[in-house]
């Protein structure tokens, strides 16, 4: 064998490896999908009419109501806000799309290229939970701001005026905008931690919208589970504080505690899944 | 240059890699070759560090491939051209990739040229063909211009023109002076594809030689060879202790030396050949003894 005369390659200088590259690669990753793009459209105009529904019913049955009834408003209009189907809807929305964003790159193998373009794995989950929850942040603050709007301008034509400044009025918005990245988060950490699109699409939802049904606020230690769930903790933040607690709630939860129960989740949810992702084998 | 040292990797009870040891060096296309399960695909993802050995390195240019925080300009690898989501189109996959390796967007454009999809790349990948998809996965390995390429089996799928043009890729990578890895299950394939030969079987090095080495061992070896003066000839190679059979006007089939050696004899007797042709089957022959040995002498093995 003839000894091989190897010309040196000289390789490019290689850039300082910067975080915004990845913030950005993932964000092209995202907007690329068309059926990602459908989904936010699409179910954002959902939402945006569910809402729609629940404050016209107040409006067309207005006259009907009692006068004790007409005397809880417009504190009452604010639940039409965002009702609580529409809540639903948009945490199983979120939670899936959080979870496809991990999801389908495990499942197609698309993750190995991934992580063989990006050896440096915690970045890439930091950048992508980044993108994931702007993105749903965005989603989730433009339905809840354009529910507001519609509500303010349907009861307007009762002579309710729903006002932002009113007290807890911003507080309900701004938890309806946020409940969806801390779901789109818990859904994107299901996936990395699952790898299974249909196992992981199961358990996002059973963990989101099933398990709250378990636990009721009548017992001291069932409360303390139903506080933990994103579901409750946002219904604490919806309803105004004036309007007292529904009967049934014996331990209610503070405002500060549902909030530190938002903000626990993703901050949790996300560590994990990024030393699950950087420990195991692909 | 890729370095694996007594690379191993036990899955449970199940050895996948056996203290695994070659080099890859640059400037060739060295071919990746074993039989399906034999390991190609773990070493390939150990060496990427996508899979943490159990025990042994692997490393490419001297350094643990996973300690690169970005990995597009020290080693472009394509392991498996249908992992792509079948929902983004060829530009994007592309422009995404490039992007996390701070990758300029002309060099996207320059990849898609290069391979051939510049006219498909607006369309989305789910509608390609496997030819297209290993297109589009060279195109990716190729985006930081890397001195090291990883393919595995990327002769799958592709048509006849499409396997010339990837055997010619290669040969130019390697040429520039790069590392080019090739898997292969097919001996075939890597016939006229690779210089370099790196077998495995169950996990263990059988060989790691030239390919004219690799064919001289098969037990059916042989070289055919035309000339004016086939008796010289035959005498010559006898005499060299060479098998030799008269195969037809002018031409002598022999086994026992490999053609490279045969050539050298004649031109040092200066008898002049017309033909000296390495038969194919004594590759696929020498890959198929090599490998079943293997297999039993690792099944008679107590463990």
């Amino acid at each position: 064998m003839t000894t091989p005369t190897t010309t040196v390659r000289a390789t490019a200088p290689e850039p300082r490896p910067q975080f915004r590259d990845l913030l950005a690669a993932e964000w092209i990753k995202l907007w690329s999908l068309r059926s990602i793009r459908w989904t936010f459209a699409l179910s954002a105009a959902a939402l945006i009419l569910f809402n729609t529904n629940g404050v016209l019913a107040d409006y067309r049955n207005w006259p009907s109501y009692s006068p004790q009834l007409q005397a809880s408003y417009p504190a009452a209009g604010y639940e039409d806000i965002f009702v609580p189907s529409a809540a639903m809807v948009l945490m199983l929305v979120t939670g899936s799309i959080g979870a496809i964003t991990v999801v389908s790159e495990y499942a197609s193998g698309l993750a190995r290229t991934t992580f063989t373009a990006v050896p440096a794995r915690g970045s890439l989950m930091a950048a992508k939970s980044l993108v994931v929850a702007a993105a749903t942040f965005a989603y989730g603050a433009l339905v809840a701001a354009a529910s507001f709007a519609v509500a303010q301008a349907v009861l307007s034509g009762r002579h309710i005026n729903l006002s932002i400044g009113h007290p807890g009025a911003l507080r309900a918005v701004l938890a309806s905008a946020l409940l969806a990245p801390v779901c789109a988060l818990i859904g994107m950490s299901i996936g990395a931690i699952l790898r299974h699109t249909a196992t992981t699409m199961v358990t996002t939802a059973a963990l989101l919208l099933l398990v709250p049904e378990f636990f009721n606020e009548r017992h001291h230690w069932t409360a303390a589970i139903a506080h933990a769930m994103p579901y409750l903790a946002w219904q604490r933040l919806w309803r105004l504080d004036e309007l007292g607690f529904p009967p049934g709630i014996h331990y209610p939860s503070t405002a500060t505690e549902a909030w530190i129960a938002l903000a626990a989740w993703p901050l949790v949810a996300v560590p994990v899944a990024t030393l699950v992702v950087r420990r195991r084998d692909m | 240059m890729i370095e694996v040292n007594e690379l191993t990797k036990r899955y449970g009870s199940t050895t996948a890699v056996n203290a695994l040891t070659f080099t890859v060096r640059p400037g060739h296309v060295t071919g990746f070759l074993g039989p399906n399960g034999a390991g190609k695909s773990t070493t390939l993802r150990m060496i990427l560090g996508l899979n943490r050995p159990t025990s042994g390195t692997a490393t490419v240019g001297g350094r643990r491939f996973r300690d690169h925080p970005r990995g597009l300009r020290h080693v472009g690898a394509l392991l498996d051209a249908t992992a792509v989501h079948g929902g983004r189109s060829a530009y994007a996959h592309l422009w995404a990739l490039a992007r996390s390796n701070r990758i300029p967007r002309h060099q996207v454009d320059e990849v898609l040229q290069e391979v051939g999809l510049a006219n498909a790349a607006r369309r989305r990948i789910g509608g390609y063909s496997l030819g297209m998809k290993q297109r589009l996965g060279i195109a990716a390995a190729l985006l930081g211009d890397p001195p090291v390429l990883l393919f595995d089996e990327p002769l799958n799928g592709l048509d006849p023109e499409g396997v010339l043009w990837v055997r010619g890729l290669f040969r130019r990578l390697a040429a520039e002076g790069r590392t080019v890895l090739v898997s292969s299950h097919l001996m075939s394939e890597m016939e006229n594809t690779a210089d370099q030969l790196i077998v495995i079987g169950r996990g263990e090095l059988i060989a790691a030689e030239s390919l004219t080495e690799f064919a001289a061992r098969g037990t059916g070896a042989s070289v055919t060879v035309r000339t004016h003066e086939p008796d010289a000839l035959a005498a010559l190679l006898t005499a060299h202790d060479a098998l030799v059979r008269p195969d037809g006007e002018g031409t002598l089939n022999v086994a026992g030396l490999n053609a490279a050696r045969i050539g050298e004899l004649a031109f040092q007797h200066h008898i002049p050949l017309s033909e000296l042709t390495t038969r194919g089957a004594s590759l696929e022959q020498a890959f198929m003894d090599l490998t079943t040995d293997h297999v039993e002498y690792r099944a008679g093995e107590s463990r």
